[in-house]
C-alpha cells in the first residue's frame, strides 16, 4: 500500500527500525502530512533530538498529547485540507507506568507501596523492554481515549529492530515472575523443593548485591500480587490492536549494511506473524547521476591521467577527477541498490528518500519529507 | 604524536557515540592503526551481532578471542554474560536454564541498576589487567546508553555500601579515572544533530563519570573539490574540448552533478566541523567517506592510513 494510502486510511502506523535511520524524523514527517491532509494526526515520539523537539513543542514535558497551533504548520500550500490537527508526545516511561500501576490497584494503599518502592523505581529506568512495553501502552491509552484518526509511533532507537517486538515481554516475565511466587507460596511439597533453590538463590544474590536489595524485591512482589494479570490482559489488548487491519507497519532504514539487516530480520519476523510490511522507507540514500558503469568511467580517469601533452594537462588532469569523482558515487549508489535489493522485495512500496541538504527540524523541513514520502511512486 | 605513543597512551580505549554515526568502524580503523604500529590488540564487543568481524572477512564473534588480523582479535562480553559469570564465581551454583529463562536474572540487573554495565567494564579491567594485549579497544553500546554505560559505577557507589559488588564498582571508577588506564574516544559525524549530541554527551561523561576523553573522531568527511576543479558543466565541456575528448551531453551533466554534490556536501560538513570546534575543545581526527555502503579490509586499510595521519598532527 502506498505511503499516501497508509496516511490516508490507518489509524495506526508504528515506525520500525534500528536506531540512527530517522525513525523520529520519519514518523513526524507522516503525522504532519496527515494533518495536512484534514486527519486528526498525533505523533508519539521516545528520544527526539533538542530542536525537532522544540519544534514539536515537546520542551515543556508532559507526557500527554499536546496540540500543536495549527499557524505553525497549517500554512502554505495547495495541499493543505481544512480540518486537521496535529499534536505530538514525548513519551515519558516512568508516568506512562505508574499510571498504568495506579489504574491496575484495587486500591491506593496499594498502588501507594509499589510506587514507593525502590525496586520498581529501577525497574522503569534498569529493565530493558519496559520503555517499549510503555510506547505501546501509550498506544493504547491515545487509541481509547479517542479523539485521533492517526496515531504514529516512534520506536525506541535500539541496536536491534525487533526489540520492540520482543522486549515487553521481557517486562511482564519480570511482573509474572513464578520462580518468586514459588518462594512466597509453597503449597504443594515438589514446589517446596524449587523454593528451597530459590532461596539459595536469593540468599546468594542478597550476600552479592546486599540484602535490603534483596528486601526491595520481595516488598515490590508482594505489593505487585495480583496485578500481573492487569499488565497481561492490557499486553494482550495491545497485540490484538498491532494486529488490527488499521495498524501499519512502516519500516524505515538507510542503506548502511547493519540497518539493512536490523530491517531485513523485522520484516522476516512479521511475515512469520503472516503480517506483512506495509512501507520501507530508506533513508539517506545517494543520488544516481546518470546510471553509467563506474568500471568504464574509471577507465577513462586512468586514460586522461596518463596524458603527458603539456598543452592540455591541467585540463586533462580536472577532467580525471571528474570522472574519477562520478566513478565513486556510481559505485555507492550500485552498491547501496543492491543492499536494499533483498528488503525491497519484500513490500510493494519503498521509497527512497535522498540526502538532505539540512537537517530535518522545522515545519518546513517536515513537510519537504512529507511529501517525498507520499508523492513517490513505487 | 607518533601513533604507537597515542595507541599506548591508555590501555583501555573506548569507543563510543550515537547509533550510526560509526562507532564499529572506528573500532576496527582503531585497532589496525594500532596493530600496524607494533601494539597486540583486542577489541570487545559489547552488543550482541556485531559487524566487526565481517569488517575482516571472519566469521561471527564468540566469547573466546578470535583472530581477526594478525595481532588483532575480538571477543564478544556481553552484559548478560558478564552477569552469569559474575553470579556463578561469587557462590550461585552453575545458573541453571531454567533460573536464566524464569527472568530471575532480569530481577538481580533491575535490583541494581548499571549492575551489568558495572560487571562488563570490569571484566573489560580484568583483560586490561591480564596484559595479553597491548590496547583492549571496547566498542561500546549506541545511543544515550554510552552515558549510563560510564557513569553506573559512580551511581551504585552512592547507593550500595558493602558487599562485593560495590568492590567491582570501584575497581571500575578507578580504571575509568585513570587517563593512563583508561580514555574514551567519542565518534560523531559532520552534520547537525550528531554535532549536538556528541558535544552534550562529551560533557556529561566528564562531568558525571569522571573519565578522560581522547579525541574526537568525526566520521565520514568528504573532501574538497581539488584546486581549479568546479562543478560546472561548461568548464567540463571546455576542459574536454581542449583534451579532444568527446563528452556526451547527459555525461558532462552527471559529472557536473556528482561534483556539484561532493562540494555541496563538503560546504555543509566544514560548517559542522566549525561548529563543533567552538563548542568543544577536543582535538578532533577527521576520516574520509568510505565509497562503499559496507567497510571490508580495502576500506580499513585507506581509515587506517587517515587516522594515523590524522594522530601525527596531534
Amino acid at each position: 500500500m502506498s505511503i499516501r494510502s497508509l496516511v490516508a486510511e490507518r489509524r495506526v502506523i508504528i515506525c520500525c527500525g534500528s536506531g540512527g535511520v530517522g525513525k523520529t524524523t520519519t514518523a513526524a514527517a507522516l503525522a504532519l502530512t496527515a494533518a495536512r491532509r484534514g486527519r486528526r494526526a498525533c505523533v508519539v515520539t521516545i528520544d527526539p533530538a533538542r530542536r525537532l523537539a522544540d519544534t514539536l513543542g515537546l520542551a515543556g514535558l508532559t507526557d500527554q498529547a499536546a496540540e500543536i497551533d495549527p499557524a505553525l504548520w497549517a500554512v502554505g500550500g495547495p495541499d493543505l485540507v481544512p480540518g486537521g490537527s496535529l499534536s505530538a508526545l514525548m513519551l515519558d516511561t516512568k508516568s506512562t507506568f505508574d499510571r498504568l500501576v495506579t489504574r491496575n490497584a484495587p486500591d491506593p494503599e496499594q498502588a501507594a507501596r509499589i510506587l514507593d518502592n525502590r525496586f520498581y523505581r529501577n525497574v522503569s529506568g534498569a529493565l530493558g523492554g519496559t520503555q517499549e512495553y510503555m510506547a505501546m501502552e501509550k498506544l493504547h491509552e491515545l487509541h481509547d481515549e479517542g479523539g485521533f484518526d492517526l496515531i504514529v509511533v516512534d520506536t525506541p532507537p535500539t541496536r536491534h529492530a525487533l526489540d520492540f517486538l520482543d522486549a515487553p515481554e521481557r517486562l511482564l516475565r519480570l511482573l509474572d515472575n513464578r520462580i518468586f511466587r514459588l518462594l512466597m507460596t509453597p503449597t504443594r511439597v515438589s514446589m517446596r523443593v524449587a523454593s528451597v533453590a530459590v532461596q539459595t538463590f536469593l540468599h546468594t544474590v542478597g550476600r552479592v548485591v546486599g540484602s535490603e536489595v534483596v528486601d526491595d524485591v520481595i516488598e515490590f512482589l508482594r505489593a505487585f500480587d495480583g496485578m500481573e494479570e492487569g499488565f497481561r490482559s492490557r499486553a494482550d489488548a495491545v497485540g490484538a490492536l498491532l494486529a488490527d487491519s488499521g495498524t501499519a507497519f512502516v519500516l524505515v532504514t538507510s542503506p548502511r549494511r547493519d540497518a539493512v539487516e536490523e530491517a531485513t530480520f523485522f520484516a522476516e519476523r512479521l511475515a512469520e506473524d503472516a503480517r506483512a510490511i506495509a512501507a520501507l522507507v530508506v533513508n539517506r540514500v545517494h543520488p544516481d547521476f546518470g546510471g553509467a558503469d563506474p568500471t568504464g568511467l574509471r577507465a577513462t580517469a586512468t586514460a586522461l591521467a596518463a596524458a603527458t601533452d603539456a598543452a592540455t594537462d591541467t585540463a586533462a588532469r580536472r577532467l580525471g577527477i571528474a570522472y574519477e569523482n562520478l566513478a565513486d558515487f556510481r559505485a555507492v549508489a550500485i552498491l547501496e541498490r543492491e543492499h536494499l535489493a533483498g528488503l525491497r522485495g519484500r513490500t510493494a512500496d519503498t521509497v527512497y528518500v535522498p540526502y538532505l541538504a539540512h537537517d530535518v527540524h522545522d515545519f518546513a523541513t517536515l513537510r519537504e519529507v512529507g511529501t517525498l514520502l507520499t508523492d513517490a511512486t513505487a | 604524536m607518533e601513533v604507537a605513543r597515542f595507541c599506548s597512551s591508555s590501555r583501555v580505549m573506548i569507543v563510543a557515540g550515537k547509533g550510526g554515526v560509526g562507532k564499529t568502524t572506528v573500532a576496527a580503523t582503531l585497532a589496525v592503526t594500532a596493530a600496524r604500529a607494533g601494539l597486540r590488540v583486542l577489541v570487545v564487543e559489547v552488543e550482541g551481532k556485531s559487524g566487526l568481524p565481517a569488517m575482516f572477512g571472519a566469521p561471527p564473534l564468540g566469547y573466546e578471542e578470535l583472530d581477526l588480523a594478525p595481532s588483532v582479535r575480538a571477543r564478544f562480553l556481553t552484559p548478560d554474560a558478564a552477569l552469569v559469570d559474575y553470579l556463578e564465581n561469587h557462590g550461585m551454583r552453575r545458573i541453571s536454564r531454567r533460573l536464566a529463562a524464569s527472568g530471575a536474572l532480569d530481577v538481580v540487573a533491575t535490583a541494581v541498576p548499571g549492575m551489568k554495565d558495572i560487571l562488563v567494564l570490569g571484566k573489560v579491567k580484568g583483560l586490561e589487567a591480564g596484559r595479553t594485549a597491548d590496547l583492549v579497544i571496547v566498542d561500546a553500546p549506541a545511543a544515550g546508553h554510552a552515558i549510563t554505560f560510564l557513569t553506573s559505577a559512580r551511581g551504585l557507589l552512592d547507593a550500595v555500601r558493602v558487599g562485593p559488588i560495590r568492590t567491582q564498582a570501584q575497581d571500575v571508577v578507578d580504571l575509568l579515572s585513570d587517563p593512563a588506564r583508561c580514555q574514551v574516544l567519542l565518534v560523531t559525524l559532520p552534520e547537525e544533530t550528531p554535532v549536538s549530541e556528541v558535544v552534550e554527551t562529551a560533557f556529561a561523561v566528564e562531568d558525571r563519570a569522571g573519565v578522560a576523553l581522547g579525541p574526537v573522531i568525526v566520521n565520514q568527511c568528504f573532501a574538497a573539490l581539488p584546486e581549479g576543479v568546479t562543478a560546472d558543466v561548461d568548464a567540463i565541456r571546455a576542459d574536454a574540448a581542449a583534451c579532444g575528448r568527446f563528452v556526451p551531453e547527459r555525461e558532462a551533466g552527471d559529472l557536473a552533478a556528482a561534483l556539484a554534490f561532493r562540494a555541496e556536501r563538503h560546504r555543509l560538513q566544514r560548517a559542522q566541523v566549525d561548529r563543533l570546534a567552538e563548542r568543544l575543545p577536543l582535538p578532533r581526527i577527521e576520516l574520509p567517506f568510505v565509497f562503499t555502503p559496507d567497510v571490508t579490509r580495502p576500506q580499513l586499510d585507506l581509515l587506517a592510513d587517515a587516522l594515523a595521519t590524522g594522530i601525527g598532527a596531534l
